[in-house]
């Protein structure tokens, strides 16, 4: 599974008090550790109410390039802050998100092609956020044939069928994983497909439960990519054993270390 | 239209993992031998690198066979009695590599001690120049008492050592560490235990690039296919980017082989005087051509002829790539 580490996000109050007082150790902390714990790639987000938000954005970015080249998520709704980062980023980079209307997706695709980067489409259009599965099928198929035409490979497309939290929109989240078994078949190979699992479960209780049970039934249906937790052990550990299910690792007694402890030789 | 791309493209490989080492490496051989670095599925060189050509070491034992086959005894039989000649005879044959397999300290088979095991490596070592690969008799305990010996009379050769099992891999995989040789991880034919085997020796300490995969061996006839499935999971686990499993594999051929009933004494009206002395060596060819096809890295192999016949099998199915 892809996973995009989402603690270096302003939103958390250590991060936001780094990125006020230009604390690198933190931010550098953070990626090294979420790496460590098996990240794919970290998602860097300046979090709400930061006045310069591009040069907050490329302090980020400098500042995880200093002691790693994990893939970076650039995690932002300024297209301003988008365009002008992305192109800065040495080494892989994503684009998270862009919405699915044509011009937004189309111009988001075009970003990408042109520095090599991978891009989150999400389906949500000036309409909101879709109320049942054809909708967010339909959102997700347009996100695919707008990269198809620009040029962009699946293999770098992520398709988000938007998670919200289950206390506030409870039909949602069997929504979603409909829609994921439906996506996969719009283009083969298909697009990734990926959600941000810590929306599922704000403010509610038992958020960890919550969050694991829901990644394990998402990877059976197609999941796999997500933005969540990886300093959450049991959460990985739930990667872990969902991808051993679903036949996609060979047991060994030791399955849990093999998929987590282990550092890929170079 | 643009046909599409049908090649097969991999995430993963089988590691490269080199045997011998030369004056440059600290050591005596005077050739090589590299393993493995496959980046496609056997001989499929149109979906990508097909890695290093499959190399056969010749089986010697470190004392004299009692009961193997005429066929063998008339290729062999004048130098089994010195490891040394044997050795030489096998590498004028045209062997890549030597296997010695130390049948002699089997406790039920001579019992012979670490010094006398470290002898006969070091006379093997002296006869010739390539590279050695050491398996020990395969009882715990008796392995354990031995290898240290040898792994230190082969020390800067760069030799492969085996086996290392799930109950008892921490002498050999701690002696291979301190002398630099490559170790021979072996399964059950069980691939769950052969992922096992591979962490814990990692855990320990050992490299997973200088692990050699022994998933165990069966003849034609006596549960090849089982083998050969085995050794394709494996492989596509390996190409598919588990690190656990990415490793070359080595096969125990002209010993199962030679096990047959119709390698010895094939129990057949049709044969004749004439036809007997061929069965065994194809037997041990066709065990050793189906495995090539499973992804064989390394076969073990007794008689020139059917070593002669893999030679060339091996060579036709490089040459026809699509």
């Amino acid at each position: 599974m892809y996973i995009i580490g989402e603690r270096i996000n302003g939103m958390f109050v250590n991060v936001k008090e780094a990125i006020r007082n230009r604390e690198a150790k933190v931010i550098q902390d953070l990626a090294l550790a979420q790496m460590a714990a098996g990240a794919s790639a970290l998602d860097v987000n300046v979090g709400p109410a930061v006045s310069d938000a591009k040069g907050a954005m490329i302090w980020l970015v400098e500042t995880i390039r200093q002691v790693t080249d994990a893939p970076l998520s650039i995690d932002t709704a300024k297209w301003d802050v988008m365009s002008t980062v992305i192109p800065m980023i040495t080494g892989e980079k994503i684009i998270n998100s862009s919405k699915a209307d044509p011009e937004i997706a189309g111009r988001c695709v075009k970003l990408a092609v042109e520095h090599g980067a991978g891009m989150i489409g999400l389906t949500i259009d000036a309409n909101g956020v879709p109320g049942n599965v054809d909708g967010r099928v339909a959102l997700g198929a347009q996100i695919i044939t707008i990269a198809m035409e620009g040029g962009l490979d699946m293999n770098k497309l992520f398709v988000d069928p938007i998670i919200l939290p289950v206390n506030v929109a409870p039909t949602i989240p069997n929504q979603c994983i409909q829609s994921m078994s439906q996506l996969r078949m719009f283009a083969d190979p298909p697009p990734h497909l990926v959600i941000g699992l810590s929306n599922l479960s704000q403010k509610c209780s038992n958020r960890q439960l919550i969050n694991r049970t829901y990644l394990a039934m998402a990877i059976a249906h197609g999941l796999d990519a997500a933005i969540l937790d990886p300093l959450d052990r049991e959460l990985m550990e739930v990667v872990a054993t969902a991808e051993l299910l679903m036949g996609k690792s060979i047991y060994c007694d030791a399955f849990l270390e093999a998929a987590l402890n282990r550092q890929t030789p170079k | 239209m643009n046909i599409p791309d049908l090649a097969e493209k991999w995430t993963g490989s089988v590691s490269t993992v080199t045997l011998g080492a030369t004056a440059e490496g600290g050591g005596t051989r005077t050739s090589t031998v590299k393993l493995g670095g496959a980046k496609a599925l056997p001989f499929l060189a149109c979906d990508g690198d097909v890695g290093n050509r499959p190399a056969i070491a010749v089986e010697i034992w470190d004392i004299p066979p009692a009961d193997w086959p005429q066929p063998l005894t008339e290729a062999y039989g004048d130098v089994f009695a010195d490891a040394g000649k044997w050795t030489k005879k096998a590498v004028e044959y045209g062997a890549e590599a030597i296997c010695l397999r130390l049948q002699g300290a089997h406790p039920d088979f001579g019992n012979r001690s670490p010094q006398q095991c470290a002898e006969t490596v070091k006379a093997v070592l002296g006869a010739v120049g390539v590279p050695l690969v050491i398996w020990g008799p395969g009882v715990d305990e008796k392995d354990n008492e031995i290898m240290p010996a040898v792994s230190a009379a082969a020390r800067g050769e760069n030799c492969l050592l085996g086996t290392a099992r799930e109950k008892n891999y921490r002498t050999l995989v701690a002696v291979c560490l301190a002398d630099k040789h490559k170790l021979i991880a072996e399964s059950p034919l069980d691939i769950n235990i052969a992922k096992q085997v591979n962490i814990l020796c990692s855990d320990a300490g050992y490299g997973l690039e200088d692990i050699v995969i022994f998933p165990t061996t069966g003849a034609l006839g006596y549960g090849i296919e089982y083998v050969y499935s085995i050794q394709e999971r494996g492989l596509l686990a390996g190409l598919g980017g588990d690190k656990l499993l990415g490793q070359p594999i080595i096969c125990d051929v002209g010993a199962e082989a030679w096990r047959a009933k119709e390698a010895k004494a094939p129990p057949f009206a049709c044969v004749t005087n004439e036809t007997r002395g061929q069965w065994g060596i194809q037997w041990e060819a066709a065990t050793a051509t189906v495995l090539l096809q499973a992804g064989a890295g390394m076969l073990i192999m007794r008689h020139p002829t059917a070593i002669q016949l893999i030679r060339q099998t091996i060579d036709r199915l490089l040459k026809a790539s699509c």
